[in-house]
């Protein structure tokens, strides 16, 4: 009698060889009906009972999926035999390599019917061409060779390396505690249980300095300093500010949350701010 | 001449230009287009051209967008249908050496889109290399199926699985190419 263990791993071998077969058919095109539909059913039938981890049900599942597309495929290939193209593969490959070339081209020739099309210039083209031709510049004007301009050398003062955003005004780690001491103000201001709406705090008057503030508050979370609360039924996403900042939490492995803060998403907010 | 068949003979004049002259990469004009340039009653238009066309063996094909002939199509069916200019009859085997192509390049063309009809439309490209290497010199088999796939007679994806592409659907009557393939085979057995 087998154990309950190693019934299963037959089981997950049966039903992953079921899905390469499946995949196989449906990938190199081969014939759908080369897979036994009911014997296959009845084996994932058979094993059923034995699954518990949604691990095992999901390989049932993309079983029974692999299974319909070979069954769709099977309806195609009855489809497409029933029409008037259908021809055996095999015995057209045959044909083709015993027909000499003049005879292949004889019979294409009775089904080909070539588009016409035509590619000839008009008098208004020509006009249009000649008129462009007489206000072009010769080449030699249009690819002059230009000189290099002698530029004085000199010392950029810090405050226009800030200007020209070379150089930023605060170091990033400034910047990140000042941003989370704005975050701290917000949450005592406008929060609600030591937290902020994740839109109540990024959202702004205008739309880059909101995509800036989603900017830092990205680093706030990666670098400790605030977490992310996240309600999916209610799609509802909260920034909590730490006390200090949680230096483990970078050391965790840690997990991405995508939000994308479109222009829509900014102006729904703004006009429900409003 | 009546102030109706001259709107008319002006929307034929008009219809000519759009369909014989390619306008885009591809040749041939979308419905949509047609409606836009000569009216709601386009397809009447281009009815009149194609009796016109008859007598110098030309047609007006209409190719549907899901490939299929279909008898009373929808305005929505015409709009994204395409239209193109076509020889009405056949071209005898040496009017076809005439237009630009080797005879071992069109039964190779030939070969390969028979062969894919067979193969309810889409086989490997090594398939089809193998089949032609038969004939033709190895070296000449992928620059030929290249040129297949320039032309738009095939299109490929990126897993070198080959299909009918835009202008084999124009240009080649497929159930005939098929028909014709099968009774040469019943006259050569």
């Amino acid at each position: 009698m087998q154990s309950k263990k190693e019934r299963e791993r037959l089981g997950r071998e049966k039903l992953t060889n079921i899905i390469e077969t499946c995949k196989t058919v449906e990938q190199r095109s081969l014939d759908p009906f080369l897979v036994d539909i009911n014997d296959n059913i009845n084996q994932i039938k058979e094993f059923f009972p034995e699954w518990t981890v949604p691990d095992d049900l999901c390989l049932d599942a993309e079983t029974i999926h692999h299974l319909a597309s070979v069954v769709k495929l099977q309806g195609e290939w009855v489809k497409h035999r029933s029409t008037s193209l259908y021809t055996d593969p095999f015995i057209l490959e045959e044909k083709l390599k015993q027909m000499p070339t003049e005879e292949i081209v004889e019979t294409f020739a009775q089904a080909w019917h070539p588009v016409i099309e035509f590619e000839q210039i008009s008098l208004h083209s020509l006009t249009e061409a000649v008129r462009y031709w007489r206000n072009l510049l010769p080449i030699s004007e249009r690819w002059k060779e230009v000189p290099p301009t002698e530029v004085d050398v000199g010392f950029a003062t810090r405050e226009e390396l800030v200007q020209q955003k070379i150089l930023r005004d605060k170091a990033f780690s400034e910047e990140l505690e000042s941003f989370w001491q704005t975050l701290k103000k917000n949450v005592n201001e406008k929060g609600e249980n030591g937290k902020i709406h994740y839109w109540n705090f990024v959202g702004a008057e205008t739309y880059e300095e909101t995509v800036q503030r989603a900017f830092m508050t990205s680093f706030l979370v990666t670098y400790g300093y605030a977490t992310l609360e996240i309600h999916p039924l209610e799609e509802e996403i909260f920034v909590k500010p730490n006390e200090e900042p949680d230096v483990k939490v970078s050391k965790k492995q840690l997990v991405s949350v995508p939000i994308a803060v479109s222009a829509e998403d900014w102006l729904k907010w703004k006009k429900g701010a409003r | 001449m009546s102030k109706r068949k001259a709107i008319y003979a002006s929307k034929l004049k008009r219809a000519t230009h759009l369909l014989f002259y390619k306008r885009h990469k591809k040749p041939g004009v979308k419905g949509w287009e047609l409606r836009k340039a000569l009216g709601s009653d386009y397809t009447k238009v281009l009815k009149i051209m194609d009796d016109y066309l008859k007598a110098l063996d030309l047609q007006v094909k209409t190719v549907f967008e899901d490939e299929k002939n279909i008898e009373k199509p929808s305005l929505e069916q015409l709009d994204k249908a395409r239209f193109y200019v076509t020889l009405r009859g056949e071209l005898t085997p040496k009017e076809a050496k005439m237009v630009g192509w080797r005879i071992d390049d069109l039964a190779g063309l030939a070969t390969t889109i028979s062969y894919i009809i067979s193969k309810k439309g889409k086989a490997t490209r090594k398939e089809v290399e193998d089949l032609l290497r038969d004939k033709l010199p190895g070296w000449k088999v992928s620059l030929n199926i290249d040129r297949y796939i320039r032309y738009g007679y095939l299109t490929q994806d990126e897993s070198e699985q080959l299909y009918l592409d835009w202008r084999t659907r124009a240009e080649v009557d497929q159930s005939k190419l098929v028909d014709l393939l099968l009774k040469t085979e019943t006259q050569n057995t």
